[in-house]
C-alpha cells in the first residue's frame, strides 16, 4: 500500500485562508443577508427564498435588467466594431506607432468618476460645450438631463470614448503578431483587401477579440461610477442600469434582503452569460485543431 | 512560363545609397532560362532574398529593370507577375480547409469551379496530401503544411515562375530529404522554372541544375553543381560548397610559377597575368594524398567522419585537409602532401587565374 503524505494540505491553508478571507466570506454574509429581513438594530427575521421570488416578479428589476442589457449590447455592437477598424488603420511600423498607442491609451488612463463628470459638464445644454454648440449654434434640441435619448445617446458614447481604446489596443496587438509573410503571400495569391482581413486578420484576432468581449461584457454590465455621475439614473428612471437600482435599494431603502438576493442575481448572470459566451469561443477553436 | 531577364539590377534599402557598402545588392545581370531548376546559394545576409523579393515584386528595385521574355514588369505587383512564391515560414489559411486553401489562388482569379477542382485534385495527389483535402488547415503538422503553402504556388498552371525562400527551414531532417525529392519531381512534372532559395549547400546542390552562388551582395559563380565543386571560380565558391572545403593557401608568384614553403607547386595550367600580389593556392581536400613529396609537415588531427577520414597537416603556418579513404598516417607523424596537378589552381585577388590547360 502506498502511504500518502497528508502534510500537503497545511501548505493549502494560507491560501484557504486568504480565499476565505476576500472571497467567501463577504459572499456568505450577503446571502446570509438575503434570506433575512431586518429592521436594523441588528435583529434578523428569516425570510426564506422570498426576496429572491419577490425580485424576479417585480417589474421594476425587469426594466433596470432591460435597460442593463440594452447597454451592454449597444456599447458591444459599438466598441467592437469600431475598435477593430481604429487598429487595422493604425500603422504598423515607424514613428507613429507610439504615438498613436498613448493616444489610444489616454482614455483608460482617467479615473471613472472623472469621466463621468467631465462628460457630465461637456453636456450640459446651456454651459457644455457639446450641448450649447447642438442646441444654440446646430439648433438640435439636446438634453440630456430631461431627455431620456438624449441621455441614452450620452452614456453611450461616454461609454465609447473611455473603452474602445481596450479594444483597439488588444486588436493591434493581434495584427502586430501576423508576420509579414502572410501578406505577402496573400498578395501572390492575388487575395483582395476583404479575403486578407476575413482570412488573415480576423482569424488571427480571435482570441485576442473574445478576450476582448469577455473584458467589456464584464466591466460594462457591472457600471455604476459612470452613469451615475453623468445622469445619476435619470431622467426618471431612463439611464437606471442594475447597479445603480442595486445601490438605490441597499443604501437608499437600506432594504438591505433584497438588495442582497438582487446581488446574487446579478452576479449569477454575469458569471452565466461570461461562461456560455467563453465556451462557445473556445469549443469552436477545439473543433478547428 | 517565361525566360527572366535581370538587367543592371541593385538594390539599396537606404532611401540615399552613398556608396557601395549601402546596397544589398551590387549589380546584377542575370538570365533565368524558361524551365530551369535553380538554386540560390549563400550565407544568411548575402542579398538572396533580396533578390527573391525582387523577382517576385514584393520589393522594387532602387535601380534596374526585370523582364519576363520581353515584358518590362519591374514596376508590376505580385498578382500582376503570376509568379508563386513559398516561404520559409508555412503560410496557411487557418480557418479554410486544405483543399480551400490550395483553391484560394484560384478563386481569387476568378477560375471556373470546375477546373479549381480539377486543378487541385491533381495537385493534391502530387503532393500526396489527398486524404486530408476536408481537414482544416489549422491543425496540420509543419511539413503538411508547407506542402499545401508549396501547393498553392504550383495549383496555377500559367505562372512564370515559382520561388522557394529556404522552404525547409522548420522541416524535420528526415522529412527534409523527402519533401526535397518531392519539389524535384514536381519540377519535372510541372515544368515550370523554379528558383530555390538556401545556405545549405546539399539543398542546393541535390535540387538544381544550375546554381547561383551569391556573396555580400554580388554573384560569384553560377553552374552546375559538377563545375561549383570542380572548378570554383572564386575562394568563396571553394570554401563554402564541400565538406571539408577548399584549402587556401597564400603563394607567391615567380615567373609565371607558384611559389609554396621555397617549392614550386604544379599548376592544372599557367597563370594569367595580373598585378595584384594577393595570391593563393586552392585545392580540393579530395584531390590530396600523401606520399613521397617535398611539402612535409606533421598530422595535427585526424578526423573520422565515416565513410572517409580528414586529415589535417601542418605546412609552416598553415594547414591542409585531405581525405583519405583507408589506412590513415599516425597523428604526429610527418609525411609528404601531394597535390594532384590538374586539380591545383591559384586565386588571384580571389578570384580564379589559372586556365585549364588543354
Amino acid at each position: 500500500m502506498r502511504a500518502y503524505n497528508q502534510k500537503a494540505w497545511f501548505f493549502v491553508l494560507p491560501v484557504l485562508m486568504l480565499v476565505a478571507f476576500n472571497a467567501l466570506i463577504p459572499i456568505m454574509t450577503v446571502v446570509n443577508y438575503s434570506v433575512q429581513e431586518t429592521f436594523g438594530d441588528n435583529v434578523f427575521f428569516w425570510q426564506g427564498l422570498d426576496w429572491f421570488e419577490q425580485l424576479l416578479r417585480s417589474d421594476r428589476f425587469h426594466a433596470a435588467l432591460g435597460r442593463q442589457f440594452l447597454f451592454t449590447g449597444l456599447i458591444l455592437l459599438i466598441e467592437i466594431p469600431l475598435g477593430v477598424a481604429v487598429a487595422l488603420s493604425m500603422p504598423r511600423k515607424g514613428i507613429w506607432v507610439p504615438v498613436c498607442l498613448v493616444t489610444m491609451a489616454l482614455p483608460m488612463l482617467i479615473p471613472w468618476n472623472v469621466v463621468g463628470a467631465m462628460w457630465n459638464i461637456f453636456t450640459l445644454p446651456e454651459i457644455g460645450l457639446l450641448g450649447y454648440f447642438f442646441n444654440n449654434i446646430l439648433g438640435i434640441p439636446y438634453d440630456m438631463t430631461q431627455d431620456p435619448l438624449a441621455a441614452w445617446i450620452t452614456i453611450v458614447t461616454m461609454d465609447v470614448w473611455h473603452w474602445t481604446s481596450l479594444v483597439v489596443l488588444l486588436s493591434y496587438a493581434g495584427l502586430v503578431s501576423i508576420p509579414d509573410d502572410y501578406y505577402r503571400a496573400a498578395r501572390i495569391d492575388g487575395a483582395s483587401n476583404f479575403a486578407v482581413f476575413r482570412y488573415i486578420q480576423l482569424p488571427k484576432m480571435k482570441t485576442v477579440l473574445t478576450i476582448a468581449v469577455l473584458l467589456r461584457f464584464m466591466d460594462s454590465f457591472n457600471i455604476y461610477t459612470e452613469p451615475f455621475v453623468l445622469t445619476g439614473g435619470g431622467p426618471g428612471n431612463s439611464t437606471t442600469l442594475l447597479s445603480i437600482d442595486l445601490v438605490k435599494i441597499a443604501l437608499g431603502q437600506f432594504d438591505l434582503g433584497p438588495a442582497a438576493a438582487m446581488s446574487l442575481i446579478y452576479f449569477a448572470i454575469t458569471l452565466l452569460v461570461s461562461w456560455v459566451f467563453y465556451s462557445v469561443m473556445n469549443n469552436q477553436s477545439d473543433g478547428e485543431g | 512560363m517565361a525566360k527572366i531577364t535581370l538587367s543592371h539590377l541593385k538594390h539599396s534599402y537606404e532611401p540615399q545609397p552613398k556608396g557601395p557598402d549601402d546596397f544589398a545588392l551590387q549589380e546584377i545581370n542575370l538570365e533565368w532560362q524558361d524551365g530551369g531548376a535553380y538554386a540560390l546559394l549563400g550565407p544568411s545576409g548575402c542579398g538572396k532574398s533580396t533578390l527573391l523579393n525582387i523577382i517576385s515584386g514584393l520589393l522594387i528595385p532602387s535601380e534596374g529593370q526585370i523582364f519576363f521574355d520581353d515584358r518590362n514588369v519591374t514596376a508590376l505587383s505580385p498578382d500582376q507577375r503570376n509568379i508563386a512564391q513559398v516561404f520559409q515560414f508555412p503560410v496557411i489559411y487557418d480557418t479554410m480547409t486544405v483543399y480551400d486553401n490550395l483553391a484560394f489562388p484560384l478563386r481569387n482569379r476568378g477560375v471556373e469551379e470546375t477546373i479549381v477542382n480539377k486543378r487541385v485534385s491533381e495537385i493534391a495527389e502530387m503532393l500526396e496530401v489527398e486524404g486530408i483535402l476536408k481537414r482544416r488547415a489549422s491543425g496540420l503538422s509543419p511539413d503538411n503544411k508547407q506542402k499545401i503553402s508549396m501547393g498553392r504556388g504550383l495549383v496555377r498552371d500559367d505562372v512564370n515562375v515559382v520561388m522557394f525562400d529556404e522552404p525547409l527551414t522548420v522541416i524535420d531532417p528526415h522529412l527534409k530529404w523527402k519533401l526535397r525529392s518531392k519539389l524535384k519531381e514536381l519540377h519535372h512534372r510541372v515544368n515550370a522554372t523554379m528558383i530555390y532559395v538556401t545556405h545549405d549547400q546539399t539543398e542546393a546542390l541535390t535540387f538544381a541544375d544550375r546554381v547561383v552562388v551569391m556573396d555580400k551582395g554580388q554573384i560569384v559563380q553560377i553552374g552546375t553543381p559538377v563545375e561549383l565543386f570542380e572548378r570554383p571560380e572564386h575562394t568563396f565558391v571553394g570554401h563554402f560548397i564541400g565538406s571539408p572545403g577548399m584549402n587556401i593557401i597564400p603563394c607567391m608568384i615567380e615567373g609565371g610559377v607558384a611559389k609554396f614553403m621555397g617549392q614550386t607547386i604544379d599548376l592544372e595550367g599557367p597563370i594569367r597575368s595580373g598585378s595584384s600580389k594577393n595570391c593563393e593556392i586552392g585545392i580540393r581536400p579530395e584531390f590530396i594524398s600523401f606520399g613521397e613529396s617535398n611539402l612535409r609537415g606533421a598530422v595535427k588531427k585526424i578526423s573520422d567522419v565515416g565513410r572517409h577520414k580528414v586529415v589535417e597537416v601542418v605546412l609552416g603556418d598553415h594547414k591542409i585537409a585531405g581525405i583519405v579513404e583507408d589506412a590513415a598516417p599516425e597523428q604526429g607523424e610527418t609525411i609528404g602532401v601531394i597535390l594532384q596537378k590538374n586539380q591545383t589552381r591559384v586565386y588571384r585577388d580571389g578570384w580564379l587565374a589559372t586556365e585549364m590547360a588543354g
